[in-house]
């Protein structure tokens, strides 16, 4: 704890002199352990100084593996056709679609952490800002793979964007599909403006201690000569929170418009008003359970625990539980807008999503996401880090089956029996899905061997220490108030 | 570095955000005009101690995102109700309703663009070659010390005062950065 002879040590000049509050005002500071700024820039930086530590290569060599078999799946799928998916006549959505919507979905939360959690001045975001924005990134470059490739010849991709066609035809901006190219393109680079932005004072940080001359030269590139002037910094400071301004109705429109690919259609189980809100809760969900899935492991591999702590892990639950519990809602309402509606196909749709030939998915969907998450409403089993990370599996595990229930379900049995049919996937599907995690987390390793792991400077700007109206920060104290301890 | 250079500016270090803080409220009120505080991170309260006005940086923003909306709707209407109309399923040529989300994303796509660009040229980055980057102590400004540097360029500098105002600020280590 803060005590005065801490406090006076310290300062210097004619500060103003601050009374302590009462202990049990005190905020408890979120790094432990009263670490200050260097210990923070010596922590983070020794992740990505001195040797390639052994766990990082028994993570990294699988991870490679996986994202060459994703490079032969695609060359496979690219010469042979898009055929060879288990997607038939009525499903002509299925797994590409799933997991392009899934992977949209989990990068939700790094911009959640970033930029809303940023407006809502919860100053815990730095802890898991920066590794959250890096996921958003790797994740929305997974999902992008998939209508890049479902449009069957991949290398028409770019009649997508208005450039001038051969026959000069442009885009046709009535369908959703085309607000999709948009809204996706516009998510990822703004996503990447926000995290490099982020990433510049830190990157200056890796300048200034870097020992070799290629990462003196390569740090120093990208920090674009970054110095923490104020005057800079006043500058900095108001593109940050305008780009946080700009994102959070960003992050909110990208997975509303990824719905209206769905909504917009008139197919039962689709043409539903509440998907916008429903896919972003949703999102965010799924992206928390992968923040949590990535972090946990991460704290103690990289011994972060001061930083990233039990009470980020604890925040983190509550958002997911908070978040699986609008989802459920939200199911809830869909079956009552179903059987209210009237409509025969939409009751019969929402029967058939529970009690049909997929009812497993629906089980699955329900439990992982509505059933599971209530766990967290005992505070012994949000501070059981094994326990929270497989929940935080099964969460991803529950919104993927979401994606497949909808898709899948919305489409096997639509208004002409005689059109019905099974879907299954093929192995060139599974092993395609099971490819993106290669890209996705060979990205991520990269990442934390390369770049700061942790918002260095955001991180030293919440610390008791930097508060020049705290103690610590060296202001002066009164110091009856701190006699007890 | 060669014996001709010619000093930059007086540099002082302090250890506390209180003491740097406090002491650029003194540099400010001695009517200094070219000079700096650098800090490993935004210290709240900086800007008022230096007596900086708010920033620029939001006019950026807004001509970006003028700019993105303006793009879209009128790009949206050349293509598809100018250039080459096509009638599907008996929509309008053009409706604002579907040209509003693409417009929308372009709005903060351009917007964001204006932020970032606009905050690193009103700080005149990237400049990769500054005096204080070759000055070794400076370089703990990323670790967890503060700085302010007054440029010799001030109107008001006089090296025996500058250093004695620092000094009376509180600062511990006082050096001359050069060009």
């Amino acid at each position: 704890m803060v005590t005065a002879s801490h406090a006076t040590g310290s300062g210097s000049g004619t500060a103003v002199t601050v009374v302590a509050p009462p202990q049990e005002l005190r905020r408890i500071p979120l790094v432990d352990n009263l670490r200050g700024f260097g210990w923070l820039s010596n922590r983070v930086a020794s992740i990505s100084e001195g040797k390639t530590p052994l766990w990082w290569w028994v993570l990294f060599i699988p991870s490679a593996l996986m994202l060459g078999m994703l490079v032969f799946m695609l060359a496979y799928q690219v010469s042979t056709g898009v055929g060879v998916w288990g997607n038939q006549h009525p499903v002509m959505w299925a797994w590409d679609i799933v997991n392009f919507v899934w992977w949209i979905g989990i990068g939700h939360a790094g911009t959640l952490i970033s930029a809303i959690l940023f407006l809502l001045r919860q100053r815990w975001r730095t802890a898991v800002n920066r590794a959250a924005e890096a996921m958003t990134i790797f994740a929305v470059m997974c999902a992008g793979i998939y209508p890049a490739l479902h449009v069957g010849r991949v290398w028409y991709d770019w009649w997508l964007f208005p450039v001038p066609t051969t026959y000069s035809v442009w885009p046709q901006f009535r369908s959703p599909l085309m607000w999709d190219v948009f809204a996706v393109s516009t998510y990822f680079t703004v996503s990447v403006l926000f995290w490099y932005m982020g990433l510049i004072p830190d990157l200056a940080v890796y300048r200034d201690r870097a020992k070799t001359k290629l990462r003196q030269f390569l740090y120093g590139l990208f920090a674009l000569g970054w110095t923490g002037s104020n005057r800079h910094w006043s500058n900095y400071e108001k593109a940050y929170l305008l780009l946080a301004g700009l994102s959070t109705p960003l992050v909110l429109s990208v997975h509303s418009i990824v719905s209206l690919d769905f909504a917009v259609s008139q197919l039962p189980g689709w043409h539903t008003t509440i998907f916008p809100p429903y896919f972003v809760a949703g999102a965010i969900f799924s992206g928390f359970g992968m923040v949590l899935t990535l972090l946990i492991p991460l704290r103690s591999i990289c011994k972060l625990q001061d930083i990233i702590t039990m009470r980020h892990i604890d925040i983190m639950c509550k958002v997911t539980l908070a978040t699986g519990s609008i989802v459920g809602y939200a199911y809830a309402m869909e079956f009552f807008i179903a059987w209210y509606s009237g409509s025969p196909n939409e009751r019969f749709h929402f029967m058939n999503r529970a009690l049909g030939p997929y009812w497993w998915g629906w089980v699955l969907m329900v439990g992982c996401n509505v059933l599971v998450p209530q766990v967290f409403w005992f505070k012994k089993l949000r501070q059981n880090l094994v326990f929270v990370f497989i929940i935080s599996i099964l969460v991803n595990v529950g919104m993927w089956f979401e994606r497949f229930v909808i898709i899948v379900i919305g489409l096997h049995r639509d208004f002409l029996p005689s059109s019905w049919g099974y879907y299954s996937p093929t192995w060139v599907d599974i092993c395609t899905y099971l490819g993106t995690f290669g890209l996705f987390f060979t990205m991520f390793l990269l990442f934390i061997r390369f770049l700061p792991l942790i918002a260095i400077s955001e991180v030293k700007g919440v610390i008791p220490q930097a508060d020049p109206h705290h103690p610590l920060g060296g202001a002066r104290v009164h110091s009856p108030v701190h006699k007890e301890e | 570095m060669n014996g001709t250079s010619r000093p930059f500016g007086i540099l002082a270090e302090f250890r506390t955000a209180a003491s740097v803080l406090h002491a650029a409220e003194k540099v400010r009120d001695a009517g200094f005009r070219r000079w700096d505080v650098f800090t490993p991170f935004p210290v709240h309260g900086m800007d008022r101690a230096m007596g900086l006005r708010n920033s620029k940086v939001g006019w950026f923003t807004f001509l970006g995102g003028v700019l993105g909306y303006t793009t879209g709707m009128v790009m949206i209407w050349w293509m598809n109700s100018y250039d080459y109309p096509i009638v599907i399923g008996g929509k309008p040529m053009f409706s604002p309703y579907s040209a509003f989300p693409p417009s929308y994303e372009l709005t903060i796509l351009f917007g964001a663009f204006g932020s970032l660009f606009g905050m690193l040229f009103l700080n005149r980055l990237p400049r990769l070659h500054h005096p204080l980057l070759k000055n070794r102590p400076f370089s703990l400004v990323t670790h967890d010390r503060f700085f302010i540097v007054i440029e010799c360029d001030d109107p008001r500098y006089s090296p025996a005062e500058t250093r004695r105002l620092l000094e009376e600020a509180g600062s511990q280590h006082i050096e001359m950065v050069e060009e």
